[in-house]
């Protein structure tokens, strides 16, 4: 409510605001014949990779110093700063998942692109991406209250992390030696795995699950550690 | 029963670190009335926070199987983009109480007329401690925590506050802390001196404010 207001559409932006994005990436792309190493159609391309970006990117997005403007919720004993973080998380989740879907049909509708081969598996990759993403934003949201250069370096991150996270670009077009080095990033094997659900057979996807989740499950072991230590340590005003 | 024992709070400031609380004791039971003066900067709200969870002791243990509202005071519990409404419903979520009957009765006793339904930020922070006040009345703490707050208000919102809180609510625990002796001497019927980071408790109300006054002028 504070985020969204009760003006205009209120809590609609949650997932126009995502959807203005993608279409934006998506009308870009398509407009400057953007060349991405395969014959596959560019809208489904976009759709895919803009949308997962937008799902790990827009997570840690929120956390970052998500607390101190909530400190004084935190006068409740059962609000802790694990559930500042969660509620965060749930919104952000929410509003990509449906700017993903909602364009997908949308797009469907008018022919622009065909339904998933395999539903199954861009659900899988969207979760496991979904799962990453909120690890990282608990562990960046934990880390930017113990020191401000955490908010200062994500942004430029997040925007560097972008043209390498997979969004642009097929693993299976790169060249084997900056396939290997592209696949240490977890979110490429999450974009993989949601492009390999949409086209299927049309391409050769590239990912490794194992390592996507322990990658998960370490950052999401730090994340929840992290948050242990700053909310013993937090002082509301 | 609220339990506190041995209780250390060190602050780490710029300058360095500040042991505020060092190894405090306090015991409180069911429908006891505790008052808690002391100087500036002696720990008074530290203490009060650590009772109400806001904050974590650095040693110690704190044990309470009753239920303890946040403290009362000035400033905190409310996110200042929300209205006043939408505060009521959001604590009222978190403590697991049906709203509209809170909102009903704060309305009538927070006399905070059309100001609910604007940003909690533009009240003054007398109009806050009005809204903390009533919703807090609503939540059926078994223990109240005030800090400071007891003179706000005109003379009958006072009155109402009296009597809904220790009238009304008599059976309940209040944790007081205020540097108006005569209040205290009303309202509570034990009371401790907070200085060098402990409490001396008294069983006496008259003796605690005595002890404390010639502290002050010593």
């Amino acid at each position: 409510m504070t985020r969204y207001g009760r003006h205009n559409i209120g809590f609609l932006w949650l997932f126009v605001e995502p959807m203005l994005f993608t279409l934006g990436i998506t009308a870009l792309w398509t407009i400057a014949g953007f060349h991405h190493g395969s014959n596959l159609p560019i809208t489904a391309f976009a759709l895919t990779g803009y949308s997962t970006v937008l799902l790990w990117r827009n997570m840690p997005n929120r956390c970052v110093g998500a607390i101190i403007p909530n400190s004084s919720l935190m006068y409740h004993r059962n609000v802790r700063v694990l559930d500042i973080f969660l509620s965060r998380i749930a919104l952000e989740a929410i509003g990509a998942t449906m700017s993903f879907v909602t364009l997908g049909l949308v797009f469907n509708f008018l022919e622009l692109m065909g339904p998933p081969e395999n539903a199954l598996g861009v659900v899988q990759g969207w979760l496991l991406t979904a799962w990453f993403g909120a690890g990282f934003a608990m562990l960046l949201g934990a880390l930017s209250e113990k020191s401000e250069l955490v908010e200062k370096l994500w942004h430029p991150a997040a925007y560097l992390l972008f043209p390498l996270s997979g969004a642009a670009y097929l693993v299976d077009a790169l060249p084997p030696d900056f396939q290997r080095a592209a696949l240490w990033l977890p979110m490429v094997n999450g974009t993989e795995m949601v492009r390999e659900g949409y086209f299927g057979s049309k391409i050769v996807a590239h990912y490794d699950m194992t390592y996507l989740i322990t990658c998960n499950m370490v950052v999401t072991l730090f994340a929840l550690a992290l948050e242990r230590i700053v909310s013993r340590e937090f002082v509301p005003e | 029963m609220i339990e506190l024992k041995d209780i250390r709070k060190t602050y780490h400031a710029r300058s360095g670190p500040v042991e505020v609380l060092r190894g405090l004791n306090l015991r409180v039971e069911k429908g006891d009335k505790v008052g808690i003066v002391g100087r500036n900067g002696a720990g008074k709200s530290t203490l009060i926070r650590l009772i109400g969870g806001i904050e974590q002791p650095s040693s110690g243990r704190i044990t309470q199987t009753m239920r303890i509202s946040w403290p009362l005071a000035f400033t905190g519990a409310f996110q200042g983009a929300l209205t006043g409404i939408d505060n009521i419903r959001f604590i009222c979520r978190v403590y697991g109480k049906p709203y509209d009957e809170v909102i009903d009765f704060v309305e009538d006793f927070s006399q905070l007329g059309r100001f609910l339904r604007e940003p909690v930020k533009i009240y003054s922070s007398g109009m806050r401690a009005r809204l903390a006040f009533a919703v807090s009345l609503m939540i059926d703490f078994d223990c109240y925590l005030i800090d400071e707050v007891v003179a706000v208000g005109d003379a009958r919102f006072q009155a109402r506050s009296h009597e809904e809180l220790f009238e009304v609510r008599r059976d309940r625990a209040i944790i007081l802390v205020s540097h108006d002796a005569n209040y205290m001497r009303l309202h509570c019927d034990k009371a401790a001196v907070l200085e060098e980071g402990t409490l001396r408790h008294f069983q006496n109300v008259d003796d605690a404010v005595a002890y404390h006054s010639q502290r002050m002028l010593s």
